[in-house]
């Protein structure tokens, strides 16, 4: 490989890192050298972000070292980061949307004389950042909000460059790009690469990592997972690296027999999707972060609007499929008419979505559906700290009592509350996005548990999980969507992990 | 992931600081107003507990409790409404031009909290519809509000005919019962049915998901937009009844009075453990801060503190209460 030949830019060595219990670093290693494109692969929440993380100073690693062009190098906060040369372009750009081009190219190294900014000095730094990225056309008066992503994300890597980096760190750096731009966007990467800037390039795409890197770093559950020069490799092989081990028996299956059709998506946006859920049978959708699955399921549920096609609830026992209800069509469904249709939703974001921290665990649980516990409009408290007692115990979530806090439990505790509320509600189809992330083993078990007895008992799952293990195990039929597309549901009998990773990941259409 | 590790940690670390933290958020404004009636009472001696003082205090709060009331649920919700002083006047405007006209007293009455319950709806409709912010609303409401008192009454204190309307305020004489002025037990009432809303109605439980975290009551179904135009419709209401309080003092109307009474109201549900950053607050509480104000101010004059000495205890005392706020807030 590369090493041989010259010195690395900047080397990791055998970096850990651990969150309370879960250790998300375990003996890392990474090297780069100056004028390479070294891709950083691996599923979500396989370690990247934590080690790039700690490469830019934002987390100091539990143990092991950094060197950077052969000086120790431990930046106590990204800042330090910077000054020593080390710049990353993460996903959301950080740039001051009301300032202008140039301001943001010299944000807090600007240019003073006696304490009088120079606006001159100021545009000329920026007027050769620019320049050596190939990009006149970008006027450094311009304010950056007006800019196009791909002309904000330029602004960025000019930031970057105009205080001397050695070391470019790009995260998913075209999931807001247009093809043009991620061609223009390879195209500058080369022009870096040229310059002796060491490049990590951090994908999910394996067609763009078979694009742009020299070498490859596979992570995996927090560990190194191999690696190997790109043009040698095939992609399949990547994702081989990538998934790694089997899955394991977490994911229990009881009697499930299909059902009446509960959903339909007919040519609903995002982007023409088609699906149909059925009563007793637990539906997936896989993709990678970023690829609209999450928009998807707000949209069926009323969170953000459907701009064409439809999106039809089955009643619970009424007209044959199809027949959309004509509420339904008069106007948009809001989350209010989903959950008086018998469908409920588990958001993915835990903390600020799905539960209200500063209420109780009786209050979350019960809020959709207070009707139960009083005459006419009161809520009679001890009604609803019965029934909220009574899912505590069903599912062993660890409270002092019913009213508690939320913002006090843990995270498999919480996750407990926010699917308790679906259980209250007796939802007849449930949306779950990311049901089982961040949360510990014995309450993932417990959430596939209830589950499977719920479709069992002729309920409907429609999940969402970046989990492949997880979706194979759970699911009777699973789609695929990739860059805001929807494919069709298959048997899971009929995907593998390597075959929904391909399918997400596009691989399949660039080999 | 990192922020549910941080609240993990956080139990781990400061139980006995929670503890601390949910003490002061129960109980935390009675053990103020305790300590404040404790150091006026030291002061001033015994008369100052003695039943005709005590009264005079609760004369003097009955505008701001009641305003309180109606800001308590606001602040609940997460919003917040500056324009309750505007409505109090516009209040008593109305309520004089009614009587001026001939209405009954009980018509007037009416009539103002229609009018207040008007200019709270609006304020409802703009925040939810034009999706700006509630302190920019009812700032502009404030203004509009007080311009249309004005307009009204012609820039000019209205008198109006002497009806029972004047003797809300008013220490029963003749010994029949009633020892208390109605006002009073007007305001007592008013105070258990709002707490009552607060705690053990669908509303209130709506007003509370709503102020802890929009985003999941609108996830968990919560009608959002009426839910809104509902708390501030009735808070307009709360503060026209105000406004009838301050009409029965001044027994004119007037559409310069009240002017920054919301910022006592303000006060009021924040010294009583309200948070501006909603989810938070309560009736009682919201009472007692308005006690502790009313003790402060008379308190003072009958030491024969100056006026700025009372104001500089007042607002030591807000930035205290607001502090405290934030430190159970972390």
């Amino acid at each position: 490989m590369a090493e041989e030949v010259n010195a690395p830019r900047f080397e990791m060595l055998g970096v850990r890192k651990a969150f309370g219990a879960t250790v998300a670093l375990e003996a890392v290693d990474l090297a780069v050298c100056g004028g390479e494109v070294c891709a950083l692969v691996g599923q979500n929440g396989a370690g990247k972000s934590t080690l790039m993380a700690i490469l830019a100073g934002a987390l100091a690693p539990d143990a092991g070292g950094m060197r950077l062009d052969g000086a120790p190098y431990a930046p106590r906060d990204p800042l330090e980061a910077r000054r020593a040369g080390v710049a990353m372009i993460y996903q959301e750009l950080s740039l001051a949307p009301h300032l202008s081009v140039m301001e943001n190219i010299v944000l807090g190294v600007e240019p003073v004389r006696r304490g009088i900014v120079q606006r001159d000095r100021m545009r000329a730094v920026a007027r050769d950042a620019l320049r050596e990225l190939g990009h006149v056309d970008i006027s450094p008066d311009a304010a950056v909000a007006e800019l196009q992503p791909a002309a904000q994300q330029l602004v960025e890597i000019a930031r970057a460059l105009a205080v001397g980096c050695r070391v470019l760190v790009l995260d998913e750096p075209t999931s807001s790009l247009g093809q043009a731009d991620v061609r223009a966007l390879f195209a500058l990467i080369a022009r870096l690469k040229a310059r002796g800037i060491a490049v990590v390039y951090i994908s999910h795409f394996i067609e763009e990592v078979k694009a742009v890197s020299d070498r490859f770093v596979v992570v995996r559950d927090g560990r190194n997972a191999g690696g190997g020069v790109t043009a040698e490799t095939p992609a399949g092989e990547i994702v081989g690296l990538m998934i790694g081990r089997r899955l394991d028996d977490l994911y229990p299956r009881g009697a499930r027999a299909r059902g009446d059709a509960i959903l339909r998506l007919d040519d609903a946006t995002p982007e023409s999707a088609a699906l149909t859920v059925h009563r007793g049978e637990i539906v997936g959708i896989a993709g990678l972060l970023g690829a609209g699955r999450t928009r998807l399921l707000r949209s069926i549920f009323g969170l953000e609007s459907v701009r064409s096609g439809a999106v039809v609830v089955g009643a619970s026992s009424g007209p044959s499929p199809g027949t959309p209800s004509s509420s339904l069509t008069a106007r948009a469904a809001t989350p209010h008419d989903r959950w008086r249709e018998g469908v409920g939703m588990l958001s993915e974001e835990r903390a600020g979505e799905g539960l209200a921290l500063g209420l109780s665990v009786a209050d979350n649980m019960t809020l959709t559906r207070l009707e139960p516990f009083g005459p006419a409009w009161i809520v009679v408290p001890s009604r609803q700290r019965a029934a909220a007692t009574r899912w505590v115990d069903r599912l062993g979530i660890v409270c002092r009592d019913a009213g508690q806090r939320v913002a006090e439990l843990s995270g498999g505790n919480q996750q407990k509350v926010a699917v308790a509320r679906l259980l209250h509600h007796d939802v007849d189809l449930l949306v779950l996005d990311e049901p089982t992330r961040g949360i510990d083993v014995a309450s993932k078990a417990q959430i596939y548990r209830l589950m499977d007895e719920l479709v069992s008992g002729q309920k409907a799952v429609l999940l969402v999980s970046s989990y492949l293990p997880e979706l194979l195990g759970m699911c009777d039929r699973i789609a695929v969507m990739s860059r805001g597309r929807l494919g069709p549901a298959r048997p899971v009998e009929e995907w593998t992990e390597h075959s929904l990773l391909m399918e997400a990941s596009g691989a399949r259409a660039a080999s | 992931m990192d922020r549910a590790l941080a609240v993990d940690g956080s139990v781990g670390r400061a139980r006995r600081v929670v503890a601390a933290r949910r003490f002061l958020d129960e109980r935390g404004v009675l053990v103020g107003l305790a300590l404040v009636a404790a150091v006026f009472g030291a002061l001033i001696g015994p008369q100052f507990f003695a039943a005709a003082n005590l009264e005079l205090m609760a004369r003097q709060t009955v505008i701001v409790c009641v305003a309180a009331l109606g800001m308590t649920m606001v602040i609940v919700s997460g919003g917040i409404d500056l324009s309750v002083g505007s409505i109090v006047a516009l209040s008593t405007v109305v309520t004089a031009l009614l009587l001026r006209n001939g209405d009954g007293a009980g018509v007037a009455a009416l009539g103002a909290v229609a009018a207040g319950a008007l200019c709270g709806a609006l304020n409802g409709v703009l925040i939810t519809k034009l999706r700006v912010v509630p302190f920019i609303v009812t700032l502009g409401t404030m203004l509009l509000v007080r311009g249309a008192a004005k307009g009204l009454s012609d820039e000019r204190r209205l008198e109006a005919p002497i009806t029972w309307l004047n003797d809300l305020l008013r220490t029963a004489q003749t010994g029949r019962g009633v020892l208390v002025p109605s006002g009073i037990w007007i305001t007592l009432a008013l105070a258990v049915a709002v707490a009552f809303t607060l705690q053990y109605t669908r509303f209130g439980r709506h007003l509370f998901a709503i102020g802890s975290s929009e985003r999941t009551a609108r996830l968990c179904g919560v009608r959002i937009t009426r839910t809104k135009i509902a708390v501030y419709t009735l808070a307009g209401a709360l503060a026209a009844l105000a406004g009838i309080m301050a009409f029965s003092k001044l027994s004119v109307g007037d559409p310069t009075v009240a002017n920054g009474l919301e910022l006592d109201v303000i006060a009021a549900v924040i010294i009583g453990g309200g948070s501006l950053l909603g989810g938070r607050g309560s009736v009682v509480g919201t009472i007692a801060g308005a006690a502790i104000m009313a003790i402060i101010q008379i308190g003072c004059s009958q030491q024969g503190l100056p006026n700025w000495v009372q104001q500089i205890v007042t607002g030591a005392i807000i930035v205290f209460a607001v502090a405290l706020d934030r430190w159970r807030q972390r």
